[in-house]
């Protein structure tokens, strides 16, 4: 599991890319929080756009950095899910709890 | 009212598998069942659902199964396509078994808090196909069945 750090102003953005299961969360489970805790930012951003597969552990993930965030203060949201892993949100009913923001396409 | 016999669906092709409890090995076992279930021109949204409810199995396995257990566990993975376009699939581990199946099929529960599991595992399983069947005893390991009907559900 790959992922790319952006930070502007307060936001820090996580890009993951590839595989969200169990294999790919636990490797990057322990990285992202660091990320999170290390930068202190007003805002967590997940973004999920090149996640290719998703199943519960990945759910797992998104919900432990939801977490991770709110406990260190800041606010969360997942951005641009993708189809895999907005099918797994939508059945979890996670968008009731966690906030998803969608760029505009142009 | 005419009882109308249904005909017992013909297996057209089979395959086993077995792999090592090791996460590296759930993408692998998702690609091979994928591969496998090719042949039956699945849907974009169908194999979806086939390798993510496959690899809930296998993961459950790993995670949950052979949890205490020492030396790497063996996963078989069985799997059959049958004229009509079903597909059964077979995940069964000797790990440690369940006590309480029923408790372990409620969404949100989860027999491992500690690693953040979301407890969804046999959920995404049951929405993602047809019918699911858990087979499992303390001591004697888990089997796990899934039969999802491809081409809208029709016969």
């Amino acid at each position: 599991m790959e992922y790319k750090v952006n930070r502007e102003g307060g936001v820090l953005t996580l890009s993951l890319t590839g595989e969200l299961d169990h294999h790919g969360a636990a490797s990057a489970r322990t990285s992202l929080d660091r990320e999170i805790r290390l930068a202190a930012p007003k805002k967590v951003v997940l973004e999920l756009s090149q996640v290719h597969f998703c199943d519960s552990s990945g759910l797992g993930l998104i919900m432990g950095r939801y977490r991770c965030a709110t406990a260190a203060g800041a606010a969360f949201a997942v951005k641009d899910p993708s189809p895999a892993v907005e099918r797994i949100m939508a059945l979890a009913g996670l968008g009731k709890i966690i906030k998803t923001e969608r760029s505009v396409k142009i | 009212m005419t009882a109308i016999k249904k005909k017992k669906a013909v297996k057209t092709d089979s395959f086993s598998l077995e792999i090592e409890a090791k996460s590296a090995n759930e993408s692998f076992a998702r690609m091979a069942v994928a591969a496998f279930v090719a042949r039956l021109d699945p849907t974009v949204s169908e194999l979806a659902d086939i390798k993510t409810a496959l690899s809930e199995a296998v993961t459950n396995a790993i995670v949950h199964g052979y949890r205490n257990s020492r030396g790497v566990g063996r996963i078989r993975i069985k799997g059959a396509v049958y004229e009509g376009g079903k597909v059964v699939l077979e995940v069964k581990d000797k790990g440690c078994g369940m006590a309480d199946v029923e408790l372990c099929l409620r969404p949100l529960y989860t027999g491992a808090p500690e690693e953040e599991r979301s407890g969804m595992g046999f959920t995404v399983m049951e929405s993602f196909c047809d019918s699911l069947r858990v087979r499992s005893a303390p001591g004697k390991g888990t089997t796990v069945v899934l039969t999802k009907r491809l081409g809208g559900g029709a016969e």
